[in-house]
This record gives C-alpha cells, structure tokens and sequence, in this order.
C-alpha cells in the first residue's frame, strides 16, 4: 500500500516537473518553428503548431540579403570584448586578491560599475564616441563591452582566485620563478574552470546586449539584437526574418546550455552560491 | 598576501607589479564609468537641446523641472510597481519549482536544461518571441484561450491599455522565474539535513522548519539573487522596447524607455542627463539602504 502511495507521488512529481518544462520551452518551440514555417504556415488561421516542412527559406534570404552579417558582427564583438574583458578583469581580481589593492572599497567601487543602468550613461558615451568617431565601429562596441563586462570578470575571478593555495605561489617564486611567471604558468592554469565559466558569461551578455547596441550602431556593424527589432516595423512585421534571426542568436545559447550546465549556477549568481 | 619582502628592492617590485595588473581595468573603467558620469552632471547644468546650446551655468532649472514632470513620475512608478509584482511572482514560482526539483526525479539533468534555457535568450529575443506568442490572431495564446472561452478570442495584447503590462509580465515571468529557480535550487541543496532530520523527530511544524531552518540557510544566496533581478527590472529595457516601445501612449513607459526617449528621440540632452542623474542618485540610495538592513539584519 506504502510503495504503491510512493510511486503515485512520483509520477505526480514527475507530470509537474514536465509540464513546467514544457510551458518554458514552448515558446522557444514556437519562435524555432516560425524560422520553419512556409509563409502560408506563419499567417494561417488557426495557427499551425507543427509544421509541415522544413523550410529554410527564411534563413536563405537572411544570407541572401546580407542581413546574416550581424550574427557575424555579434561574434566579433562579443568575442573580442570577451578576451579582453577577461585579461583585464582576471589581471585586476589577482591583484585585489594576493595584494589587497585599495582593499575592500576598490572592489566595491569596481563591482558597483555594474550597478548603474546603462541608459544613464549612454548619451554621454554617444557623444564621447562621437568625438572619437568610433560610433557605428567594431573598436566602439568592442570598447563599451569590455568596460561593461570588466567589473563582472573581476568579482567572479576574485572568488575563484581566492580559492588558490597560496602555498603553491610561494613555493614556485622560492624556486624562482617571477611574478609574471608565476601568475602565467601556476595560477592560471589552476583556475581554468573558474576561467572558462566566467568567459562563458561574459560572452553570453555581449551577445544579447541591445541598449548600446542601439545607440553606438547604425549600418555598419549592427548586431543580431538589433537587427531583430528592426523587422517589427510600423507598418508590417517581417514574422521569417524575427524567427530566422532570432534563432541564429539562440542555437550558440542552447549549445552552450547543453554543454556547460553545470557551471551556469554561479555565473549567473555572481559567485552568490559556490556551483 | 604573499611572502613578507626580505629587501626593499622586492617591496618596490611587488608595489609596481601589482599597480600594473590592476591599471588597465581601472582605466578603461574610469574612461566608460566615470567620465561620462562627470559628463553628465556637468551638462544637466548647462541647457542642450534640439533646439538650445547654452553651455554656461544654468543653475538648477533640470533638477526644478524633474518636480514637475508628471510622465517622469508615472514611468518611476510602473518601474517600481512592475519591479514589486514581477519580483515576488519569481521568488514564488522559483522557490516552488526548487523544492520539486529537490526531490527524486526521473530526467532531473534534462528537465533543468530546459528550465534554464530562458535565461539565456537575449531579453530583447524573449521580447520578440512573446510578441508573436501573443499575436491576436497568429499567435497560439488567443487560440488556447479560445479552446477555454468556447470560440474565437481576440485579445490584442500588446495594443490594449488593460492587457499590455499582463503581456510583459508574462514575458518577464517566463525569462526570469527560472533564474529563481536555479540560485534557490543550488541554495536548497545546501540546507543541512541533519538539522531537517531533527526537527521532523522533535515533531516541528513545516512552518516552524522553513522559519528557523531554512529561511536563515538560504537568506543570504536569496538576498543576492533579489538584489541582482531587483536590479534589472529597475533598468527594464529590452522586453519593453520589442514588445510595446512603452505604448500605448506612455502606459508602459519604465524610468529608462523614458531617458531614452527624451535623450535619443527628443534631444533633451540637458534634461535627460538630470534624469539619469535622479536615476542613479535614487539607485543609490536605494542600494545602500537595502545593504545596510541586511548588515543589521546579522
């Protein structure tokens, strides 16, 4: 009778824990299925849920058109700003962590950069790139979202370098070893999870970055972002093109979902629980 | 901190090495961080507009036309009131989706991948994507809502004045609700379970567990996650800008559709600058207030 309640308490659990999954993943069913859809299919009424075919002719004009650029300009954005970001950010978490540099306020003031919303500084940053003429350039977005991801790198990198045994450090300077030396060839290597988790991150929020994006692009280097916002227009929408362009924006995530599970917990917390 | 220096020349090495690990980061974010804001108070001073360049002092006339500005008001109370509903709808649906997922589960890996994949869209994606979700007639809301009322339904979410702050909540909901999830599951799986096991045998109520037991556990991880989300919905942008451009009229307008708007759309460089400036100075002390009562608080 008890094992019986118990398996029925299961198959409950498990009905729950798969309708939620479900409700979370329809939409993403539902806009990877616009991308497919024949335009009969997109405007038909009553909506069709499972498509028909497999019509790829949404992601063709994307290319045909050039509009596919942007997913190109998205990687180099987000992959340049990432490299940087993580050289400064991981530079500055050594030094704060194995020197106490400006002791706790620099941290704080470094991680409260991030604090700010981004619309407070952004026309002071459009008139700065102006005058620089760096609006509408990789060297543009590339800079903003080094500065902006800099204080992310540093708290998170500040956590895992802490974790460190400082007896290793000392032992490898005794045989000496520099300072660079020791930075490049002992600690680094020891923190390379933490390294990799936190440059995942960090690429994830330049990818689908849009307020600066919007502001700092114009027709040269617009990302997929916001080239996604610009097929609603006032008077039509183009339904392909959002479904097409929004899934070459989302297939790099759910790779990155499927691979790397388990070090998304403490990126996304900011270090708040060890993962 | 590392070895002790044995000579002066050591000290000195040490005291430039870290200086230069640490210079590159500072200046970038001096050069993006605080210029701008120094930028920005200088100009809320001045009077630069579409139609003004006034670059000498102009006393406080942004900062007095700030009390006056019944749009300003409103888009700071739907950011606020937006952040008040959305912020407890995750909390609640994440910490109940943690303590299912606590327990024994078939495909337990699999299930929470397809939770967490919202997290990582692009909001402005999520944006789209409910968009077209909520299509009046082409998305498959209006139709699942019909199969219930019995006949066609045809709600016009994002156009409709009663319907479109539900439409974003709904986007909002959807993205962030897993976010809660994940920080409470990890959180939750932390809670020591001797103490758990304990209280059961002392016979404690379940009210009595999460109050004593749990709560405090999970507190500290719980107050992070609220102040990071708490934190983005103040700066609600994304969702809002593909789904209704803070239509209609004003009625969706948050506190940074509308800095955009005045900034970028009707070049009330001056104004908008005392705006962000009334924005961070709130931020701010919102912040330290919050840090301060949980500093207390232990």
């Amino acid at each position: 009778m008890k094992r019986w309640d118990k398996g029925w308490r299961l198959a409950l659990r498990t009905a729950i824990a798969v309708f939620a999954a479900v409700l979370f993943l329809f939409p993403i069913y539902w806009l990877a299925a616009i991308s497919i859809k024949s335009p009969d299919e997109i405007f038909a009424y009553p909506p069709v849920w499972v498509p028909g075919g497999f019509d790829i002719s949404s992601y063709i004009t994307l290319f045909r058109d050039g509009d596919a650029w942007a997913v190109w300009h998205s990687l180099v954005t987000a992959g340049v700003s990432t490299v940087l970001a993580m050289l400064f950010g991981t530079l500055a978490a050594y030094s704060i962590v194995r020197y106490r540099t400006g002791g706790d306020n620099l941290a704080i003031w470094i991680i409260s950069q991030r604090m700010i919303p981004p619309i407070c500084i952004a026309f002071p940053v459009f008139l700065l790139f102006v005058s620089w003429q760096i609006v509408d350039t990789y060297t543009g977005l590339i800079l903003l979202y080094t500065a902006f991801n800099i204080p992310y790198v540093t708290w998170m990198m500040r956590g895992y370098l802490q974790e460190i045994p400082l007896e290793l450090e000392q032992s490898a300077l005794v045989d000496g070893l520099s300072r660079w030396a020791v930075l490049w060839k002992v600690v680094l290597p020891m923190a390379r999870a933490g390294l990799f988790a936190t440059a995942v991150f960090t690429f994830i929020f330049a990818w689908n970055e849009f307020l600066f994006a919007l502001i700092l692009t114009g027709s040269e280097v617009v990302t997929y972002t916001v080239k996604v916002t610009g097929y609603f227009g006032s008077q039509s929408t183009f339904w392909s093109k959002i479904g097409a362009m929004s899934m070459l924006g989302v297939l790099p995530m759910i790779f990155v979902v499927g691979t790397m599970q388990r070090f998304i917990v403490r990126g996304i917390s900011m270090g708040a629980v060890k993962g | 901190m590392a070895q002790a220096p044995v000579r002066s020349g050591i000290a000195d090495n040490e005291l430039a090495f870290k200086y230069l690990l640490i210079a590159p980061a500072i200046f970038i974010l001096l050069l993006i961080g605080l210029y701008p804001f120094v930028k920005l108070i200088v100009v809320s001073f001045q009077n630069i507009s579409m139609f003004d360049d006034i670059r000498s002092f102009q006393g406080f006339i942004h900062y007095e036309r700030l009390f006056e500005d019944v749009r300003l008001w409103e888009s700071l109370l739907h950011t606020a009131l937006f952040t008040l509903v959305a912020l407890p709808i995750e909390l609640v649906l994440g910490y109940l989706l943690a303590l299912l997922f606590l327990q024994k589960l078939p495909f337990k890996q699999i299930l929470v991948a397809v939770i967490l994949l919202p997290i990582v869209i692009a909001p402005i994606v999520a944006g789209s994507t409910w968009r077209l979700m909520l299509d009046q007639r082409f998305g498959p809301i209006n139709q699942v809502i019909g199969w219930f009322a019995g006949g066609d339904v045809k709600l016009l979410w994002t156009v409709d004045p009663l319907l479109v702050w539900p439409a974003i909540m709904i986007a909002e909901v959807w993205q962030w609700t897993p976010f809660m999830f994940l920080i409470l599951l990890a959180a939750l799986s932390n809670v020591d379970q001797e103490q758990l096991e304990a209280a059961e045998m002392d016979g404690a109520s379940r009210w009595m567990t999460f109050r004593k037991i749990i709560l405090p556990a999970i507190a500290p991880v719980m107050f992070i996650a609220v102040l990071i989300r708490a934190l983005d919905l103040f700066r609600l942008f994304d969702v809002i800008w593909t789904m209704t451009q803070g239509g209609p009229g004003t009625r969706t307008e948050t506190i940074s559709i509308y800095a955009y708007q005045m900034a970028f759309r009707e070049f009330e460089i001056s104004y908008s600058a005392a705006i962000a400036f009334l924005v961070i100075f709130v931020l701010t002390v919102v912040v330290v207030l919050a840090l301060r009562r949980v500093e207390v608080a232990r």
